[in-house]
């Protein structure tokens, strides 16, 4: 494994993370890297873990042992919002909007300027933000929607508005969680030509159970079970692993 | 609505407007010099309504401890306006002159340090602001950094309040006590009490009023008043978009906080005395009430529900003492079952699609959803 290595190298660095919920252990013992640019995808039956790695990279979980580096920063000992700041973006299972914003204030809120309470107070909708707001929409096909409220949108393009949410925030690690579940066929293939589109340039770690979508897109792909990996490496490497096969695949 | 101007949409400069023609010209020409008075008294509540419209109705954090603020404010001006009362001509017959009244009763033979520099009316005005503003960030510092928030929060405020009750009662010597400080007389020399000196005061509280208005719109029109919206709805989401969530509360609370204590300044200075009873939970919680009835999404609400629920207070406590308690306990109740848009909600739901239409009648574009959206953006 590679275990061993420079941490530094990688962009992401995950080792010994371990988090126990009253003695039950969702995530152990684990280690993983993540280079610059790369695309990875994270599978594995449900209750191995998956979003709880995630939660725990962003912080929304904390470790209760182990350590998880971004470039030279330790993210277990940091706030959300210092994590997102120092550049990883995290898109949720169940779309995460504010519903009661329109679309066009929910793409301007994660605009990544003006984030202190002074910062959002003078805050300005100038050009720049015009543009980049209208350009996103676009790119998530809401360019006409953006006077809408939130919560009128239906759930595909839900999922579109807060993809392009991370987008604008323009994070150099970029976590989804299942980006095309609950989406309608005409849906899915809109999403993944978007997400093509927005994974250039940044290193991205996404969960998804969709087989079809993690060969078109993965780099590396990483198999959880119970809280430990099971499996790492190619596509083709995974899929004819016996132990994946015998836990995931094969059923 | 892109597009939106920076300090107040069309409909809402409209509503100001309003208001103002209301409270500037319709009621003083209207109302004798007694009722102005208590219109002005009335409207120093606002001032707490108008926080708790941002800090509650925006950023989903209930407060039932604003009487706190309101007292600090109040206390503040009381103590400047207390020591001028006080001065040694004034108080000769005292067995320690020049020292307020109730001190005097409790063997307090010298002025306590903390009472010192409001002699100067600077001191008083910068500490109406920076006492109230002070606490309340340490209060949210304390609570929303470790995440405390919802129904501990507003159980923690309702225990500060209660906890400042029975400080200033139970510290007589220094507070005046129960009966709070009364027969305060002049500012800098100018007397309080006439009829012409209430109508100023009025005029300056409503000054004040607007000038906090002002400061409102200029919070809920800017991002911060957005992120407040995201953050009532989805506050672990605001934290996934980069901002510092406590920060943003600590903030919402702080304005708030100070609103209250302006009102509490002008309460002192129009009713002419301040008293714990302004301060508990009873005072706190009534105050909520005055936003929820205007509705807690509206800034102008707050004004409208204040006055509402006084003047229905005034008029029914005069007839029926007792069942009034009862009656606002049911109006609270009614509000939030069945218009928890209060006030506003009604009118710009029902009232305003109409205006519209009778104003408008010929345009078919101008459909009643679109008056909504223009009357309550935010919401």
């Amino acid at each position: 494994m590679l275990i061993g290595q420079q941490p530094k190298d990688f962009l992401l660095s995950v080792e010994g993370l371990t988090v126990s919920f009253d003695g039950f252990k969702a995530v152990n013992d684990l280690s993983f890297y993540v280079d610059e640019n790369e695309i990875r995808v994270i599978i594995g039956p449900n209750g191995a873990g998956k979003t709880t790695v995630l939660d725990l990279i962003c912080g929304k979980t904390r470790a209760t042992s182990g350590s998880i580096h971004f470039r030279d920063r330790d993210l277990t000992k940091m706030r959300e919002n210092e994590i997102v700041q120092a550049g990883v973006g995290r898109k949720f299972q169940t779309p995460s909007i504010y519903d009661d914003l329109t679309v066009f204030e929910n793409l301007e809120i994660s605009f990544p300027r003006g984030r202190s309470v002074l910062g959002a107070l003078t805050f300005k909708r100038d050009a720049e933000v015009r543009e980049r707001v209208h350009e996103v929409a676009e790119m998530i096909f809401l360019k006409d929607r953006l006077a809408m409220r939130a919560d009128l949108l239906s759930h595909g393009q839900k999922q579109w508005l807060e993809i392009g949410m991370l987008l604008i925030q323009d994070p150099e690690l970029l976590m989804l969680d299942e980006p095309v579940a609950g989406m309608s066929v005409s849906e899915r293939v809109k999403t993944a030509e978007l997400l093509h589109r927005i994974i250039e340039g940044r290193s991205v770690l996404v969960i998804e159970h969709d087989m079809k979508f993690v060969e078109d897109i993965a780099h590396k792909v990483t198999v959880l079970h119970q809280g430990q990996i099971l499996s790492e490496g190619t596509m083709d490497k995974v899929k004819n692993d016996p132990k994946v096969i015998e836990v995931y695949l094969g059923h | 609505m892109i597009e939106n101007t920076r300090f107040a949409s069309r409909s809402e400069l409209v509503g100001i407007a309003a208001l103002a023609l209301l409270l500037v010209v319709v009621l003083p020409l209207t109302l004798d010099v007694f009722r102005l008075n208590l219109v002005g008294k009335y409207l120093t509540y606002a001032f707490v309504a108008l926080g708790l419209v941002l800090c509650w109705g925006y950023g989903g954090i209930l407060s039932l401890g604003q009487g706190v603020f309101f007292g600090l404010g109040g206390y503040c001006m009381a103590m400047f306006l207390k020591l001028e009362a006080s001065s040694p001509e004034n108080t000769k017959i005292q067995s320690t002159p020049g020292i307020p009244d109730f001190m005097d009763w409790n063997q307090i033979t010298e002025l306590p340090l903390f009472w010192q520099p409001f002699h100067s009316l600077t001191f008083t005005i910068a500490a109406i602001i920076l006492v109230p503003g002070v606490f309340a960030f340490i209060i949210g510092a304390a609570m929303f950094k470790r995440r405390v928030g919802g129904t501990y929060f507003a159980i923690i405020t309702q225990a500060i309040a209660a906890i400042l009750t029975i400080l200033i009662v139970g510290q007589q010597g220094y507070t005046g006590g129960i009966n709070g400080m009364t027969d305060l007389r002049t500012l800098k020399g100018w007397d309080i009490r006439p009829d012409h000196a209430k109508v100023v005061l009025y005029f300056v509280c409503v000054a004040c009023l607007f000038g906090c208005i002002f400061v409102a719109q200029l919070i809920r029109h800017s991002k911060l008043g957005r992120i407040l919206v995201a953050m009532r709805d989805k506050e672990d989401r605001v934290r996934f978009s980069g901002y510092s969530v406590a920060n943003f509360k600590i903030f919402a609370f702080c304005v708030a906080a100070v609103f209250a204590a302006i009102g509490g300044a002008m309460f002192a200075l129009q009713v002419g005395f301040m008293s714990p009873s302004f301060v508990g939970i009873v005072p706190s919680i009534e105050m909520v009430i005055y936003a929820a009835v205007g509705g807690r999404l509206s800034i102008l609400g707050a004004v409208y529900g204040t006055l509402l629920v006084n003047f229905a207070k005034t008029s029914f406590s005069e007839s029926f003492p007792e069942l009034w308690l009862f009656g606002l306990g049911g109006l609270f109740i009614a509000v939030v079952l069945a218009f928890p848009n209060g006030v506003a909600g009604l009118w710009s739901d029902y009232v305003q699609p109409r205006l519209v239409r009778l104003v408008t009648p010929r345009k078919a574009g101008w459909s009643a959803p679109n008056a909504v959206a223009e009357g309550a953006p935010a919401e």
